[in-house]
């Protein structure tokens, strides 16, 4: 099947079998490979890249589903394309660092750039529970979430002395509580 | 002023943030063009013997272009580690029997990834099932044998004693607690899985990209399984995706790879699917405990004893070393008379063990801080001051323990208090009183840890190369194998104090074994002190060179000469405006380049003290993780964030076992973990941020004052959750509850304890 997809900015289109997963057409048709691949249950997130905007685990999108739509994935932020951390995320992850052997590193990123989307006056408890599904095994996720809180515009440090002697409780949303995505 | 102790943000982090790392399964290599891609076909059963193999279909299959079994496998079937039983080999591909879910009994060599999962799909394997052990306690009865040609399921006889105590070993003791307790197998879980690519050249020789945390024993393990000289391999490392002590050495896996390589006259590319990680990558821990601890009332320990039982898995590995690790730090940071432990490794079948953070020592802290917890309950003494009565104090310094171990330096008990106080535990216990009175639901559990862990024990030796060019950069090569540790920037700051030349001009290079032909790579917190201070001294040692040479140039003596680190030159003291020549131009006349072998001779031992602070739902038996404070003294700090960030991950993976995490096998060895919807790695949901207090006590083993910091967190994390989470529930008469330590384990222990009481 052919399909057509703006990968950040630029117009890609290539004939693929249906089955085809969106991450391994970034990583093998276009050869863009900072979208990793760290599970097959939807449950690390180091494949997260925006699809109209939206972060979405592309290990489990087809490419099909992105047809006519536009992908940005961690080679698409501002700077990026030159080598440089010209997006207010990239920027705190390096200050802060958010990231050790760099796997879960694109997909953080992506999330943490929807994550600001969708909420600009995010606390501590949000950016953990925002960032539930994306897996981390080096950091412990304190230098994440700083980061995330940098770009976002936050004091890390009050945000987290704030939550530390806060009563209100952390909860994964649909995962801990075992509710459901309310 | 000194780079050495600052903040230098990461150099690797421009490329890792925009296009991102380049991992073994990214490279897009020349010399990996029109690569086939393996797909290993697995065994569905746990032990089985095998009647046949169809690979007919398979071979037909669209893309296939070769499918191999046992039969076609000539890669002689190896003792993955040289003290298990010599019967207990592993083949690279099953022929006769299967041990345990997930052995690989064919490859199927594609065009395509996708066709490989198809036409593995395909190859149809006539198993017999046999009965599996599982349980480490029915494996040592040895009724069903992984290797009936072995006899028993006993791996080895390396941690055997000379002679048992006798029964008088706690008759001087007032009080003695015993119990056994578990420490649970668990996985590593790197996010990369692992992945190996391989190609002949013309020459002969074959070259393996693959993922791994020391490149140049990687080599020789995968040499020796080929037959092969060592020379006409070459190992080369893309960046690691993480490791943990579980990508240590090769899998064999890395020699199939070449050998198929071989096979095919082409080169061929494997990469891991997460379940097929979560069955073949070694997983860490794993052991049956007793503990025995016994004392005074006045909270003087006297005698402790530790009886160890290790699950090898079915091929037994790095596993079978461990137990020496756990029984050398038993006695932990106490100053205890008598000491005594045994351990014995057996074989199941599941999944080979190896290392995992920490690896041997996270047991032995978790077994005696566990001991001492429950000795304090038994004689209702604070857990914290039960822990200064017997730590050893500094004074005592160097102090060799009944363990065997030779601590180099340590203030435990300053590591305690400084825990306590950044906790405010005076508080926090009144705080747990209150709601204990009240009958809270909710109430608060407070854990403490003091523990000592042995870094660089592995392997003394680590080199490096510092070479400064004619444009004014320099080139580092070292020994160490970075995955996320930040040698990078680690090892430039070094080489930069020294030089003078700024850290945005100096490149590592690691992890090629025909640029570094030896080095141990990195794992047991080993690289600062050992491949970290080789750097130093040869940097220290350029100088030296450069100022020999400069003393023609500059015709004078060289005792007259200095390094001018503000502009990487050589110097005569004193006259400022004198002729000078800077390293650069130095080597642009005569190549300058050093090479320094460094031996520490002897581990470190850092050390430290957590407490943590959890709140447990009585009602439901869900325990929540609060906050954390973490002392970690690893001597001097190289890069506070670097550090600091090896301790977020540690703590994190300590409170990961403590809490959640746990690999499952039913009673036929089926594993109920094998994907990460099932296994329990925390989200940042699951965890707090976490508080740091630093304490910086030089070791004496190098001179920078060097320890390691990589596993500490893990180390001290655990057992203060864990006994946290015990401390919450022991006014309701829990004494213990083995991790993770779910909901329904909390709940289970608070009603068995209510039970008990109601009787």
């Amino acid at each position: 099947m052919k399909v057509e997809i703006t990968v950040n900015g630029e117009h890609t289109s290539h004939d693929v079998e249906p089955r085809t997963l969106l991450a391994h057409y970034l990583r093998e048709n276009l050869g863009l490979k900072a979208t990793n691949i760290g599970c097959d249950t939807t449950s690390c997130g180091a494949c997260t890249v925006l699809v109209d905007g939206e972060a979405v685990k592309s290990c489990t999108v087809l490419a099909v589903q992105a047809d006519q739509q536009s992908v940005t994935t961690m080679e698409g932020l501002d700077g990026a394309a030159q080598g440089e951390l010209g997006h207010p995320v990239t920027k705190a992850f390096r200050q802060e660092h958010g990231l050790q052997c760099g796997f879960c590193t694109p997909g953080m990123v992506m999330a943490a750039v929807s994550l600001i989307e969708e909420n600009p006056d995010l606390t501590e408890k949000d950016v953990r529970e925002g960032l539930e599904g994306n897996l981390c095994r080096c950091t412990g996720y304190h230098n994440i979430v700083r980061a995330v809180l940098v770009a976002a515009g936050k004091d890390p440090d009050a945000a987290q002395a704030a939550e530390a002697v806060s009563d209100e409780r952390t909860m994964a949303p649909g995962f801990s509580t075992g509710k459901g995505d309310q | 002023m000194s780079i050495l102790g600052t903040r230098v943000v990461r150099t690797e982090d421009p490329v890792f943030l925009t296009r991102g790392a380049t991992y073994t399964d990214d490279l897009t290599d020349e010399r990996l063009t029109g690569a086939l891609h393996v797909t290993l076909v697995r065994s569905p059963l746990a032990h089985a013997t095998i009647n046949s193999i169809d690979v007919e279909e398979a071979r037909n299959a669209p893309g296939v272009v070769a499918v191999f079994t046992g039969a076609d496998c000539d890669i002689a079937p190896a003792l993955l580690f040289p003290a298990a039983n010599k019967q207990m080999v592993r083949p690279f591909l099953a022929t006769d029997r299967v041990r345990y879910v997930g052995e690989a009994v064919a490859a199927v060599l594609t065009e395509e990834a996708y066709q490989g999962e198809d036409a593995a799909d395909l190859v149809d394997v006539d198993y017999e099932p046999l009965d599996a052990v599982v349980d480490m306690k029915e494996a040592l009865k040895d009724e069903v044998l992984l290797f009936p040609e072995a006899g028993t399921n006993s791996v080895t006889a390396m941690h055997l004693n000379k002679d048992e105590p006798g029964d008088d070993f706690f008759a001087d003791c007032e009080v003695v607690v015993s119990r056994e307790i578990v420490n649970q197998r668990v996985a590593a879980a790197p996010l990369e899985t692992r992945a190996a690519s391989a190609y002949w050249g013309e020459d002969g020789r074959c070259t393996i990209f693959c993922s791994t945390q020391n490149a140049q024993s990687a080599r020789d393990e995968v040499a020796g399984w080929l037959g092969m000289d060592a020379k006409d391999l070459r190992l080369i490392l893309p960046d690691v995706g993480g490791g943990f002590g579980a990508k240590i050495g090769a899998d064999p896996e890395f020699a199939l790879v070449a050998w198929l390589s071989k096979k095919v006259g082409r080169p061929v590319r494997w990469n891991e699917s997460r379940s097929e990680n979560m069955t073949g990558m070694v997983q860490g821990r794993g052991q049956l405990q007793t503990i025995t601890i016994g004392g005074d009332r006045d909270g003087t320990v006297k005698a402790y004893r530790l009886d160890v039982v290790a699950d090898a898995g079915a091929y037994p590995r790095l596993g079978v070393a461990l137990p020496m690790f756990t029984r050398m730090m038993a006695p932990g940071t106490y100053d205890i008379p008598k000491v005594w432990s045994t351990a014995k490794v057996v074989a199941t079948n599941t999944t080979s063990t190896a290392a995992y953070r920490g690896a041997g020592r996270p047991e032995a802290t978790q077994a005696i801080e566990r001991a001492m917890d429950l000795f304090a309950d038994e004689i209702g003494m604070d857990p914290a001051e039960l822990r200064k009565k017997n730590v050893i104090k500094p004074e005592q310094f160097p102090f060799t323990t009944k363990g065997g171990a030779e601590y180099d330096t340590g203030e435990y008990a300053k590591a305690i208090d400084l825990a306590c106080k950044a906790a405010n535990y005076e508080g926090l216990r009144a705080e747990q009183a209150r709601r204990r009175e009240r009958g809270d639901a909710l109430q608060l559990g407070i854990g403490v840890s003091s523990y000592v862990e042995i870094t660089g024990g592995g392997a003394f030796v680590e080199n490096a190369t510092v070479q400064v060019h004619p444009d004014g950069t320099v080139t580092v090569l070292t020994g160490t194998s970075p995955h996320g540790q930040g040698h990078a920037t680690a090892w430039a700051m070094l080489a930069s104090e020294e030089l003078g030349i700024p850290v945005e001009k100096i490149t590592v290079k690691h992890g090629d074994t025909d640029l570094i032909p030896t080095g141990a790579g990195t794992m047991g917190s080993r690289s600062l002190q050992t491949g970290g201070v080789a750097v130093h001294n040869a940097a220290v040692e350029l100088v030296e060179l450069a100022k020999q040479r400069a003393a023609d140039v500059l015709e004078a003596s060289v005792d007259d000469l200095e390094l001018d680190k503000a502009t990487g030159s050589i110097v005569v003291k004193g006259a400022p405006g004198a002729k000078s020549v800077s390293l650069a131009d130095l080597a642009g006349t005569e190549e300058l380049k050093v090479f320094h072998e460094w031996d520490a001779k002897k581990p470190t031992f850092p050390f430290g003290a957590h407490v943590a602070v959890v709140e447990v739902d009585v009602e439901s038996g869900k325990a929540t993780v609060e906050r954390i404070w973490a002392v970690d003294d690893a001597g001097p700090i190289l890069n506070p964030l670097i550090f600091d960030g090896q301790r977020h991950g540690g703590i994190a993976q300590g409170i990961a076992q403590a809490m959640l995490e746990e690999v499952v096998f039913d009673s036929e060895g089926q594993p109920l973990t094998a994907t990460f919807a099932d296994y329990g790695i925390p989200s940042a949901a699951e965890l707090p941020s976490f508080d740091l207090v630093t304490m910086e006590t030089p070791t004496t083993i190098n001179s920078m004052g060097y320890k390691g910091v990589g596993e500490a967190g893990t180390i001290g994390s655990c057992p203060a959750v864990h006994n946290a989470v015990i401390d919450a529930v022991s006014h309701l008469g829990v004494r213990h509850i083995d991790m993770p330590l779910t909901p329904v384990r909390v709940w289970t222990a608070i009603h068995e304890a209510q039970k008990e009481s109601a009787k």
